[in-house]
């Protein structure tokens, strides 16, 4: 059942994939060199040069490439070919700043389809299932990408895009959706809908895996869906710069395998770009092996991960990043305190009284930066006693006090009061006036 | 058994919570024999027993609301210096806790009627029962 899209490249002996990344290292340093002024200037700035990359260590060599430089040559001055090059392009909300456009040749899009082949195959995916597509189709790079990766293997696509969620039910239900991609907070939201009216994703719907991305989420969350839908819910990796979704974990559930001969990955530490140690976090820093509109070099991507070099027991010789911790920039700083919003996430999951939707409100008192963090009351375990009410806000602060050494508010709302997101929730309000 | 249910409701501490709550009631028909607003800060619990608790248990849940059915006492009380004394003491003598208590008088009763909560409530019903006390059924809450 758990087969291999492309078993010579997944399981690959790992001198043969290094010495491959080699090659493929070596001749897009000078492609970019060669079709880019922007790149041109970089390895200049940095006093390097394309023969001076040999090996796969030698990469370091190389100067970062961010998300600031992507704006500042808005829209395609980081693209490595012509625009009549070009089969299509995404953008980027924008909503951390000035939108972001990335473009594919026909080979890109043929790479990302080839990826997602593989990851959808390695969760049992294939001819045979129906996948219901819920992420946004148009700009958003979500939609089309799992759309052409789940055509590649032979599935049946039904596109529903996000939105209209009491459709989406109806659909799984009268075209019996057996997978669902979308975020994984959209698909608490679907599940709460589905209850309203009356029926159960585990006895209603034939659907079994749910494809979760977009977003960073907690194992607490992945036990949560779990439980209650009986679906298995699997990591979904992949940014628009490295094209859109890309990589997802293997039935084994245990990191999100990235396939070395298409993308070579570092762990660095944000502060300082140097390496950390196999497992440690740090950011996240793309090279794109084979990608030629737009190639990254050493492209700091701003999520914060673990680095796993061990070949995993699926076969697969190929690294694993560990689940998302959040992003560099969706860092709070709260007293001098990093704060993810996935820690405060790590927590309340864990905690069967609670709702599966959190708000954290950042705000200033005076000199004194204050966390609150909204939770909702669930029916089911809803006490009439006030001081039961008391003592569930004390214990949701003292665990939150104990991962994340600071003292968080914890308010009480109704269900329903936090608001419920189609695409990426808002979990951070940050009210404190910079 | 003598016990009634009482409706327990949610609600956070905001301008217009409690007239939502009477709202959904009123449009559903129920009608609010006693109530008592319970807070604490940011949040509070509004309990109260109604002439049909299942429909109006329905028509909270149905709106959204996180509602919770309690088995609470309706005791008759005296209308007489001493008549809550003679309820509270004969369940203190017997170690039985008050979570809570409230009470409400209606137009046609000539007694008052107390809602109490209870850590026992069998044993409650009994010494109470025993004691001369009475305590009203669902059926004459319904009817008062």
């Amino acid at each position: 059942m758990f087969e291999y899209w492309n078993p010579h490249i997944e399981r690959m002996p790992i001198e043969d994939l290094h010495k491959m990344q080699e090659e493929r290292l070596r001749s897009i340093v000078r492609y970019v060199h060669d079709h880019s002024s922007f790149y041109r200037q970089r390895f200049r700035e940095a006093g390097v040069q394309p023969d001076e990359i040999k090996r796969l260590s030698d990469v370091t060599k190389l100067p970062f490439t961010s998300k600031r430089d992507l704006r500042n040559t808005y829209p395609t001055g980081m693209f490595c070919l012509p625009e009549n090059w070009v089969v299509r392009y995404h953008v980027s909300s924008g909503t951390t700043g000035k939108p972001t456009v990335v473009g594919y040749t026909q080979g890109d899009v043929n790479m990302w389809t080839e990826s997602l082949a593989r990851a959808l195959t390695s969760i049992g995916m294939g001819r045979g299932d129906v996948i219901q597509v819920s992420y946004g189709y148009g700009l958003f790079t979500g939609g089309l990408g799992l759309h052409y990766g789940a055509e590649r293997i032979g599935a049946t696509v039904l596109p529903t895009s996000a939105g209209n969620t009491e459709r989406q039910i109806e659909l799984m239900q009268d075209l019996g959706s057996s997978a669902i991609a979308c975020t994984p907070s959209y698909f608490l939201y679907i599940n709460e809908v589905a209850q309203k009216m009356g029926m159960s994703i585990r006895d209603d719907t034939k659907l079994k895996a749910g494809i979760f991305g977009a977003e960073p989420w907690s194992e607490g969350t992945r036990r949560r869906i779990e439980d209650s839908t009986g679906i298995k819910a699997y990591d979904i990796y992949g940014t628009s710069e490295m094209s859109g979704p890309l990589f997802t974990e293997c039935h084994l559930q245990n990191g999100i395998h990235i396939w070395a001969d298409l993308f070579l990955i570092e762990v660095i530490d944000p502060k300082t770009g140097e390496r950390v140690e196999d497992g440690e976090r740090g950011e996240l820093v793309v090279t794109s092996l084979d990608k030629w509109a737009f190639p990254l070099i050493r492209y700091r991507i701003g999520d914060i991960t673990i680095l796993n070099n061990e070949p995993c027991e699926c076969g697969r010789t190929h690294p694993r990043i560990m689940r998302i911790l959040g992003r560099t920039d969706d860092m709070i700083i709260v007293r001098g305190i990093n704060v993810f919003p996935s820690q405060v996430e790590s927590v309340l999951m864990k905690i069967p009284e609670i709702g599966d939707n959190y708000q954290i409100i950042v705000d200033r008192k005076g000199p004194l930066d204050v966390m609150t963090v909204k939770v909702e009351v669930t029916e089911s375990t809803f006490s009439d006693k006030i001081a039961d009410l008391m003592s569930l806000s004390k214990a949701v602060s003292m665990q939150l006090k104990s991962v994340l050494n600071i003292t968080a508010e914890v308010e009480l709302v109704e269900p329903g009061a936090i608001p419920r997101s189609e695409g990426k929730a808002q979990r951070v309000i940050d009210k404190r006036k910079v | 058994m003598a016990a009634i249910k009482q409706i327990s409701i949610f609600a956070e501490n905001k301008p217009g919570r409690m007239a939502r709550v009477a709202k959904t009631l009123a449009d559903a028909g129920v009608n609010i024999r006693a109530l008592t607003i319970a807070e604490a800060g940011d949040f509070g619990v509004i309990r109260m027993v109604v002439d049909d608790t299942e429909k109006g248990y329905k028509a909270l849940h149905d709106d959204g609301f996180t509602v919770s059915e309690t088995d609470v006492l309706a005791v008759e009380i005296k209308d007489i210096p001493g008549g809550l004394y003679e309820i509270t003491n004969t369940l203190s003598v017997n170690n039985i806790n008050v979570d809570y208590a409230y009470a409400f008088v209606t137009a046609k009763a000539e007694r008052a009627m107390l809602i109490l909560r209870v850590d026992d409530i069998e044993r409650a019903t009994k010494v109470l029962s025993e004691a001369g006390m009475r305590l009203a059924t669902r059926e004459e809450i319904q009817n008062i």
